[in-house]
């Protein structure tokens, strides 16, 4: 569990004051895969590193589990250096360049963090490989990271990160510098690991395919603020704030209708184009035919989108609804009361 | 005595136990010089990096107090400071001529320089080795050692090749005011006495030894680039 109250960062630069991190509370579970979402420069990124005080925060507190509240006052922890440095091993993060040692094995990369601890060499030894094995990487043991895929280097970071069995592993951007396919196989690892380590994962991205894939729960930030917060499938269902739309849309195959509307021959006169959300309630029924059939109008699907969120299907349609203007409307009363989300895009 | 000295360099041969004498003296300044170089002009190096602004263990005064020194010195041109040194010389080493003489002035010439390198070196490590060795729990002298220098050994090798060059040369211009060495020797025996062969065999030499310690130096940055030198 880690909880984190009114926590205040502001960078203090030569022409103006950043307020990277504003006033952000947040309760996150253990064994929860939480997504935080926002542009660049929407403080995503300082609020990670205040978790583990890379960044020390102005004020706030931040609870994590089996570690007690640390609180900040005026840019100053109340811990000492070595109870911080102790927190610190206690939790993982991985980067978006790895950040591994250049002249360093894969074994003794992995083993940094193993070293001078009073771990003997023969119990380091053993711990690598079986963080190698769990990440996959057996084979490459004595291999330098130059020679190794951008998958690969961030499944050795990994490894690295969770050498001390740490309860909470954060990810700043983990899968952006990666290809498609390293990128689904990194976040199916993390997926496994949290299933089967039980291991928190804070996540932090700008792409919502990542928060889709794999996050529970998800906090949108925007301007050092958290300004919307919730489990995936409802606010992919029901965003709420501008920029959560945004984004929302970014990772929707719905969104290419914008380019369609452009290209207003493909649109029937005397029509509504509808946006049409099917939730976990309303999306096995046959809702669509119902309404042709009922109310005489004429729907022509133009787009239609399934994504799969949590093991939850989330349905989305785009189609024009043609017909007696009277007929239209009630079609629509009734997807209101099949618990379809309607929401009007253009009238030709 | 080597035969081809008599026949090319008749000169030198007639003077060869003042040439091994000079030839001493320039070794030993390099070693000595170097040796105490490579510690204060490290050390100061890596105080630069960590105790900068955006440093791993930030403080306004030292950085200030190294940058002064640093700047200060290596905007004197060396054979000024040779002259300027001389009382501070006097009292540290008892005197200001012959090699140990000579070491104070070549410290002080050689460490601001080194010291520019090395935080150069030092700066071109990615900061996120060192966030990441920060979030893995690494205390301050952790980072240094695990980090910053076992990352930039290779830059590290090429910089002391270069400052082990630039100080061939200084032990030379120190020879200009009494230290010694092989500078000494071509200016008292070639340029004085009007000895070519002298001067020019002061030159061959001094090219032998800068070409080897640059391809000592370059194999050794070589060998350590993205991994390291003696892998288990």
């Amino acid at each position: 569990m880690i909880n984190i109250e009114h926590l205040d960062k502001t960078y203090h630069l030569k022409n103006a004051d950043v307020h990277a991190v504003d006033d952000v509370s947040l309760h996150i579970e253990s064994g929860q895969i939480y997504g935080v979402i926002g542009y660049s420069g929407a403080g995503k990124s300082t609020l990670v590193r205040c978790l583990n005080f890379l960044e020390i925060p102005d004020s706030g507190s931040i609870e994590i589990e089996g570690f007690g509240k640390v609180s900040a006052n005026q840019g100053s922890l109340d811990i000492s250096q070595k109870k911080l440095r102790e927190l610190r091993r206690s939790i993982g993060m991985i980067f978006q360049h790895f950040n591994l040692l250049d002249r360093s094995t894969v074994f003794d990369n992995v083993a940094y963090p193993l070293k001078y601890t009073g771990l003997s060499k023969k119990e380091i030894e053993t711990r690598v490989d079986e963080l190698l094995d769990l990440v996959d990487l057996a084979d490459k043991k004595y291999v330098y990271p130059s020679q190794l895929s951008g998958g690969q280097k961030q499944r050795v970071a990994i490894a690295r990160a969770l050498s001390n069995n740490p309860k909470v592993l954060l990810s700043d951007e983990a899968t952006s510098a990666l290809d498609p396919d390293a990128t689904e196989s990194i976040l199916k690892l993390l997926r496994d690991l949290n299933k089967r380590l039980g291991i928190t994962i804070i996540l932090i991205t700008h792409e919502m395919s990542v928060i889709k894939s794999i996050a529970n729960r998800v906090a949108v930030m925007e301007n050092g603020k958290v300004v919307e917060e919730g489990d995936v499938y409802d606010i992919f269902a029901n965003p709420k704030e501008e920029i959560t739309k945004k984004f929302i849309n970014s990772s929707s195959a719905l969104s290419n209708i914008t380019k369609l509307i452009e290209n207003k021959t493909i649109i029937p006169t005397d029509s509504k184009l509808v946006k049409l959300t099917f939730t976990r309630d309303s999306v096995g029924s046959a809702t669509i035919s119902k309404i042709s059939r009922e109310y005489n109008v004429d729907v022509n699907i133009m787009l239609a989108n399934v994504d799969v969120i949590n093991a939850d299907a989330l349905g989305g349609i785009i189609a024009s609804i043609e017909g007696a203007k009277e007929n239209v409307q009630r079609a629509i009363d009734f997807l209101h009361e099949s618990n379809v989300k309607v929401e009007v895009i253009h009238h030709a | 005595m080597p035969k081809f000295i008599v026949d090319f360099f008749p000169n030198v041969a007639n003077y060869w136990d003042i040439f091994l004498t000079a030839l001493t003296a320039t070794y030993q300044m390099f070693f000595i010089a170097g040796l105490i170089t490579l510690l204060i002009g490290g050390a100061f190096g890596i105080s630069l990096i960590v105790t900068k602004t955006d440093g791993i263990k930030p403080n306004r005064i030292i950085h200030f107090i190294l940058e002064v020194i640093t700047n200060v010195f290596r905007a004197v041109p060396f054979i000024i400071l040779l002259i300027f040194l001389i009382p501070l010389t006097r009292s540290i080493a008892g005197t200001s001529i012959g090699v140990k003489g000579a070491v104070v002035p070549l410290v002080f010439g050689a460490v601001p320089f080194y010291t520019r390198q090395v935080e150069t070196a030092l700066a071109d490590v990615n900061p996120g080795k060192i966030e990441a060795a920060r979030s893995m729990g690494s205390s301050t002298l952790g980072i240094i050692f695990r980090v910053y220098l076992h990352e930039a050994l290779p830059d590290l090798i090429r910089v002391t090749t270069i400052t082990a060059i630039s100080l061939i040369g200084l032990t030379t211009s120190a020879g200009a005011v009494g230290a010694g060495g092989i500078g000494s020797f071509a200016i008292n025996y070639g340029q004085n006495l009007h000895y070519q062969d002298v001067v020019n065999l002061c030159v061959i030499l001094l090219l032998i030894i800068v070409s080897l310690i640059q391809l000592l130096g370059n194999t050794l940055s070589k060998a350590t680039t993205n991994k390291e030198l003696f892998h288990k």
